[in-house]
């Protein structure tokens, strides 16, 4: 889409978008550059000499086990992330929606907690599973739970994938009900004259007609759990024990600010650029084209 | 509703309630430790009562801090407040000036302009933070407050929403303008930014708690304790793994106190929050 009537300045436009294009271009492309280019080389720890590499550093990620680790630590943590939080949400919202009075106290409870930092949710939770102190550790062990989430790789994986998703339930929750209200009611209310039950309805009306909400938000959880979920595991985990919960955003930090593995970490940012430019495409395609019936 | 079902209404009471605890049971926990006094913290199983210690608590962390060698917790604000209102007020004016002249002037390399805005939406900070930082530092700009806000004013889904909003402006108005002798500057101030207020307010929502939220990036680049905004300080202020060397009670005030100047312009500007959300996101 284009505008018809247009200004004839020369200079004006330029000049609007220079702030603009200059933040973009110094703090973004000059430094995704520099990424590439350091991702072909590599470079002793004290920054003195650089040798070219070619594409040596990312062969070494991928026959690198503990890379190989964080990509399983990842796939397994972004699936759990995605899957619970879209069904916790998509659970409340139904619930929500049917509801008459108190709908919007209940709705404002719920969306209100949007508004917490992701590292503010990881001391939140952290305090509570904490396994000397915490509440729920506390009731964990009453039932028989052996709860020591800073020994046992398994139980911090849960603990931040469980934090990752109940921080997104406020915004997964939103778009659902909007999603929901936007059903026209008539639909439901022929079908129930037809003699569908709750249950059914569901199954096969409403869920088919929020497969558009469902795929967008599977793609934002996606892109959340991948890159957005840094500061939980930074403030609960630190990526431990054993490297048992360090995503792939986390080991670049890890590898370039700890390990000071310049070509190493640039070399898997430059995986990660890939990998959030393929996501990014997925949602804008099905932006382009919603699925609908 | 379709049908009446008893059993059903009181399952959606069950479960609506259910969900409200899962969401905030944490920050009731959480406001019930800053209550108490160290020790009560520590005792396990916690009380679930808050105590009489809740203002004494707040003034020691705002006006003393918590820890050794930690800034008072007044501080922390100040510089959450001016990161978020920062990053909120810059990427709002940075792309609100870039949308109006993609959209309506005619210039080359227009549609490149255009795309090398919109690509930045595909990577956050967190995946370039190496070369990034090292780009401010040659800059001279760790420590600055300018060096932690402009890495993250960019916004490509600012100017692009602003870019959808010009577009559906009548070009009516803009030929009305132009018989009345406004220029392109007038015809922005007068017009087209009155007509993007609704839009503003949204994104402003939005944004702010973008900034107030940032973690990542001021962990690197504040390694001032004066400019470190809250979210960063209060991790800082727990000892790692969170033993009883951790002054909970103050932690916990703090984490409040990072909660609420979000969380009240999420509830109060309700409306366009969730315009802003839905919109930012399509």
């Amino acid at each position: 889409m284009e505008k018809r009537v247009v200004f004839n300045e020369r200079w004006l436009p330029i000049l609007l978008l220079m702030p603009q294009l200059l933040i973009t271009i110094v703090f973004f492309f000059i430094p995704a550059g520099e990424a590439l280019y350091q991702s072909l080389f590599r470079q002793d720890a004290f920054g003195l000499t650089m040798e070219f590499a070619g594409l040596d550093n990312f062969r070494m990620l991928f026959t690198d086990p503990n890379y190989l680790a964080s990509f399983r630590t990842t796939a397994i943590f972004s699936v759990g992330v995605t899957v619970f939080g879209l069904a916790v949400a998509l659970v409340l919202a139904w619930f929500a929606d049917r509801l008459i009075r108190g709908a919007t106290t209940v709705k404002t409870m719920i969306i209100w907690p949007y508004a917490i930092a992701p590292a503010i949710a990881g001391v939140l939770w952290m305090f509570l599973f904490n396994p000397s102190l915490g509440l729920v550790a506390h009731w964990l062990k009453m039932l028989g739970v052996d709860w020591n989430y800073l020994l046992n790789g398994t139980q911090a994986l849960v603990l931040v994938t469980f934090i990752s998703a109940w921080k997104q339930i406020s915004y997964n929750f939103l778009f659902f009900l909007a999603g929901l209200q936007s059903i026209p009611k008539s639909l439901l209310e022929a079908a129930a004259m037809d003699g569908a039950r709750s249950w059914k309805r569901f199954w096969s009306i409403t869920f088919p007609l929020l497969t558009p909400t469902t795929f967008f938000l599977l793609v934002i959880n996606m892109i959340y759990a991948f890159f957005d979920t840094f500061p939980i595991i930074d403030a609960v985990t630190q990526g431990g024990p054993a490297q048992s919960t360090e995503i792939l955003v986390y080991k670049v930090y890890n590898d370039g600010f700890k390990g000071l593995d310049i070509g190493g970490s640039a070399a898997q940012s430059i995986i990660l650029m890939i990998v959030v430019t393929l996501l990014t495409i997925v949602q804008f395609r099905h932006v382009e084209r919603r699925v609908s019936y | 509703m379709v049908e009446r079902n008893r059993i059903l209404d009181w399952l959606t009471w069950a479960v609506v309630l259910a969900g409200i605890v899962l969401v905030c049971f944490p920050i009731y926990v959480t406001f019930v430790a800053s209550s108490l006094t160290a020790t009560e913290v520590l005792q396990s199983p916690m009380t679930l009562i808050p105590g009489p210690h809740l203002i004494e608590n707040y003034r020691t962390a705002l006006f003393v801090g918590v820890g050794e060698s930690s800034v008072p917790v007044g501080l922390m604000l100040f510089n959450s407040l001016v990161l978020a209102m920062g990053v909120a007020v810059g990427k709002i004016a940075t792309s609100i000036i870039s949308a109006y002249a993609v959209v309506y002037f005619r210039f080359p390399f227009r549609k490149l302009a255009f795309w090398a805005i919109f690509v930045t939406l595909m990577l956050p900070v967190e995946v370039r933070i190496m070369p990034t930082y090292k780009v401010v530092s040659d800059l001279g700009m760790i420590n600055t407050r300018s060096g932690l806000i402009l890495p993250i004013v960019a916004s490509a889904t600012a100017t692009f929403l602003f870019r959808q909003m010009f577009l559906t402006v009548p070009d009516e108005l803009t030929e009305a303008a132009r018989v009345d002798g406004a220029g392109p500057m007038q015809f922005f101030w007068h017009i087209l930014l009155p007509l993007s207020y609704t839009t503003i307010a949204a994104l402003f929502v939005i944004q702010f708690i973008y900034g107030w939220n940032q973690y990542l990036w001021p962990l690197l680049i504040t390694t001032d304790r004066n400019l470190t905004p809250i979210v960063v300080g209060v991790t800082q202020m727990i000892s790692r793994g969170g033993d009883a060397a951790t002054q909970w009670n103050l932690v916990m005030a703090t984490v409040m106190l990072a909660m609420i100047p979000p969380a009240v312009i999420v509830v109060l500007l309700q409306r366009w929050f969730v315009k802003g959300l839905i919109e930012t996101e399509k």
